[in-house]
């Protein structure tokens, strides 16, 4: 190799100053109000007077040069070339001239961008690697958001929830995805089966066994050679070391399936921040469209639609009708997995007579 | 296959996946190929149809890097590179955006022009940390690349034992919620700790997470180690025709319903006017959620600063934990101020890299070596901020001295 000759600077991020669109510049923490004026669009106005409105438009994330150039091109032609991204994959551009809101929907729904994820809406889904480019998936990421906001397309669209929805995927029960209102995340169902083969080769012993939360890795000889078991009563499936060793394989082309877990929040809006809890598992893991997850998905929206109130948050609707009126209300079977077993469980048991009839 | 021939093999699969209103990623990297050829583009299309057939995936990782950094670049290998030989290296480069993901179009098409040129053309935007994730590119041309970026000021993100890319929310630049500037603050800490962020030397991932309020929309509170939520400590500011104008707007019902009763500390009252009202804001816990309602008439304090929290993480190995209150009021707008914070956070990381078992987050080493160890170590005193509750459960040990 030629000598180097280039001195990399570690210059950190990027700073924000030279991105922000003039007037945001001009206005920087001293916005007074916003409002809604249709899905989709928000206006902010300002102390000084000044108004702003962003247009926000569904992508499908895993994106390429060419269409973060169309992208561009659409910041070029009405925002003076500014444009951001939201932490759930929307774009935003914002322009200070209303006359450019209209032709900018137009042209971002012509190329197949769909514009809303605003207010009461479906925001698109956060969601994680998959297939594409992981190395630990049981399924995918960008293919279920596809399928999923194909079907929820129109409450992406429309602002017609009591609050705003949150969605996310995850595929492995390490849910880089994260909680959520409603989150889809992979379960695996079996212990790992161990590729005696490869392990010594490919894994560090001690830190595998180290990885699992429940101590259920042992070591062992196989065929003469040092490797690994695992005691299947303690084992917990939650895939853990299959980060650590490959030779552990946690994924099943059936036997790893999908769940769905419910009222994760992170605002302290009204109620405390939340973790979301478990209503259905076991859901065929299904490509390319995945029905059966898209099924149970839209019956809780829809149960939510119809029973929450104003300003309700899906946990929060849950909390005021209790559990057991949601697993009435969509139709969805509870049963014994439900009930938690792992560490604190306890404090998830109904400890008072509060009980509904 | 020949090299740069525009055709796409078989994809049955992926596409289902063309129909629908959404977007589709699997249409776009078709377009994408089309246009340019790209065999790797090919080659991870057919994997990925693979994958759907099987219901199995096939990358593994490996250590590709750049000179002088330890960590940013994410190698994967098809593990199948005999039936994908198009897709058998396809690294990832993360990359750390501008806080807030504020971009130009100049500055994306410059990304775009050295991303077609080196590598795949593929890009995540953005990943669940934050980071712009240009996808598949070869170990061969990774460091040119990386050069080529960096020159225009662009810097890798964290992986592995780091400090991890940081994620701010739009704050001050577009909110009227913001209670500190999360953008400056996500710059400018970020940047203290490049070092951290570039060579792992951590038991395990840290990652910093800046919210302008208690809205928190990046999600800092269940997503990061430390995380930074605006907050104010006076008064919530009514403008008093504001409310009446939100009265006569909405109704008393609807008032009463759905932001009175919805306080979760009963803060609020109506007045006998049923034109005005009163908040208790020694009782007010800044939840936000009157404020959220009537955006033009209530608006968060004055004295603004924020609240630290610290040790939230995802799922491995001890389940989900949300950040804990370790300081409940700090101001962050001065240099002081700032170095204060940083100061403070230093204390914390030293005594997790130094007490931190393997593969453990902060948060869990707080609940293993318990949380008066760890205020002892960095220096905090207890106050009740910091818990729900104090103890239901009799069993501790006191110091021996003081009991006497
Ligand atoms: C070794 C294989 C792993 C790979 C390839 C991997 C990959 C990823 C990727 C691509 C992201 C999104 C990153 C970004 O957008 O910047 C991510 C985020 C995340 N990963 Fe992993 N991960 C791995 C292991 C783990 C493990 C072992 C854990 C848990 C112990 C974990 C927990 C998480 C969490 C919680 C997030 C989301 C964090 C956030 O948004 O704050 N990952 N991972
Ligand atoms: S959820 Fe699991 S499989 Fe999916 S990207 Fe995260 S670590 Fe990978
Ligand atoms: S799957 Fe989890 S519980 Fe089971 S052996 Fe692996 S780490 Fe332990
Ligand atoms: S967290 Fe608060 S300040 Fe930041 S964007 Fe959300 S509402 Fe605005
Ligand atoms: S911010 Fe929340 S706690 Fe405070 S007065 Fe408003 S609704 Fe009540």
């Amino acid at each position: 190799m030629a000598k180097r000759e280039y001195q990399t600077v570690e210059s950190g991020p990027k700073h924000h100053g030279e991105m922000l669109h003039p007037v945001i510049k001009k206005n920087y923490g001293q916005w007074k109000y916003h409002e809604r004026p249709r899905p989709g669009v928000l206006k902010h106005v300002a102390e000084s007077g000044d108004a702003i409105y962003t247009v926000r438009a569904g992508t499908h994330r895993q994106v390429t040069v060419d269409i973060v150039r169309f992208l561009c091109d659409i910041a070029d032609k009405y925002c003076e070339g500014h444009l951001r991204w939201t932490v759930r994959n929307n774009v935003e551009f914002v322009t200070d001239k209303e006359a450019n809101v209209e032709p900018m929907i137009k042209e971002l729904e012509a190329a197949g961008h769909p514009v809303g994820g605003t207010g009461n809406s479906v925001s698109s889904l956060a969601h994680t690697q998959g297939w594409l480019h992981c190395d630990i998936p049981a399924t995918d990421a960008s293919g279920v958001v596809k399928s999923l906001m194909d079907e929820l397309f129109h409450d992406f669209t429309h602002e017609e929830m009591p609050n705003r929805v949150r969605m996310s995927t995850s595929c492995c029960e390490i849910n880089c995805g994260g909680q959520a209102d409603i989150a889809i995340v992979v379960q695996h169902t079996r212990p790992p089966r161990i590729n005696h083969e490869i392990l010594k080769n490919i894994c560090e012993m001690p830190s595998t066994v180290a990885r699992c939360p429940v101590a259920a890795i042992r070591p062992t000889t196989v065929n003469g050679q040092p490797s690994l078991m695992v005691v299947e009563e303690k084992c917990i499936v939650c895939g853990a070391c299959f980060g650590a060793c490959p030779a552990m394989e946690i994924n099943h082309p059936d036997y790893s399936k999908l769940a769905i877990w419910v009222g994760g929040k992170n605002a302290n809006a009204r109620t405390k921040p939340s973790n979301m809890k478990l209503v259905a598992h076991g859901l065929p893991n299904n490509p390319p469209r995945w029905p059966e997850v898209a099924e149970v998905v839209k019956k809780i929206l829809a149960a939510y639609k119809e029973g929450g109130r104003d300003w309700e948050r899906v946990g929060e609707w849950i909390d005021r009708i209790g559990w057991k009126a949601f697993f009435e209300q969509t139709g969805l079977p509870f049963d014994k997995f439900m009930i938690d077993n792992y560490r604190h469980a306890r404090s998830s048991f109904n400890q008072s007579t509060h009980i509904r009839f | 296959m020949a090299e740069n021939e525009n055709t796409l093999n078989p994809t049955p699969n992926l596409d289902q996946l063309e129909t629908g209103p959404w977007p589709s990623f699997i249409t776009g990297y078709k377009d994408y190929f089309k246009r340019t050829g790209k065999t790797m583009v090919r080659g991870v299309l057919d994997q990925l149809n693979y994958s759907y057939e099987t219901k199995m995936g096939y990358w593994k990782g490996g250590v590709v890097g750049v000179h002088g950094y330890g960590a940013g670049i994410i190698s994967r290998y098809s593990m199948i590179p005999e039936l994908f030989p198009e897709a058998k290296e396809c690294h990832t480069m993360r990359i750390q955006p501008a806080p807030g993901l504020h971009y130009t179009s100049k500055h994306l098409r410059e990304i775009c022009d050295i991303w077609e040129k080196y590598g795949s053309g593929m890009i995540s935007m953005h990943g669940q940390t934050g980071n712009l994730q240009l996808q598949g590119i070869v170990q061969d041309n990774v460091q040119e690349c990386f050069d080529d970026l960096n020159k225009l000021g662009w810097d890798l993100g964290g992986a592995g034992a780091t400090v991890r890319t940081g994620a701010s929310c739009i704050g001050p630049a577009r909110c009227e919620m913001a209670c500190y500037d999360t953008l400056e603050a996500h710059h400018r800490v970020l940047t203290y700790f490049t070092d951290l962020v570039h060579r792992p030397q951590l038991p395990y991932k840290a990652k910093f997470k800046f919210s302008g309020c208690p809205n928190d929309c990046c999600n800092s509170i269940q997503r990061s180690d430390y995380s930074v939520i605006g907050t104010w400590r006076d008064d919530i500011q009514v403008d008093e025709a504001e409310v009446k104008n939100y009265l006569d707007d909405v109704g008393v019902a609807y008032f009463v319903n759905n932001v009175q009763m919805r306080c979760p500390t009963n803060a609020i009252t109506l007045n006998e006017d049923q034109a005005s009202i009163t908040i208790d804001n020694s009782s007010c816990v800044r939840c936000m959620h009157c404020i959220n309602v009537m955006t033009k008439a209530l608006s968060p304090g004055k004295d603004k600063g924020i609240t630290l929290l610290v040790g939230g993480k995802g799922h491995l190995k001890v389940g989900n934990m949300l950040g804990s209150v370790m300081v409940p009021f700090m101001k962050l707008e001065t240099d002081e101020d700032y170095d204060a914070f940083t100061d403070l956070i230093d204390e914390m990381i030293d005594y997790w890299a130094e007490n931190g078992l393997d593969h453990e987050r902060i948060g869990e080493t707080i609940e293993r070596v318990g949380m008066q160890q760890f205020l002892d170590a960095v220096g905090l005193d207890a106050i009740p901020d910091m818990v729900k509750q104090p103890r239901d459960n009799p069993f501790f040990k006191a110091d021996y001295e003081a009991a006497g």
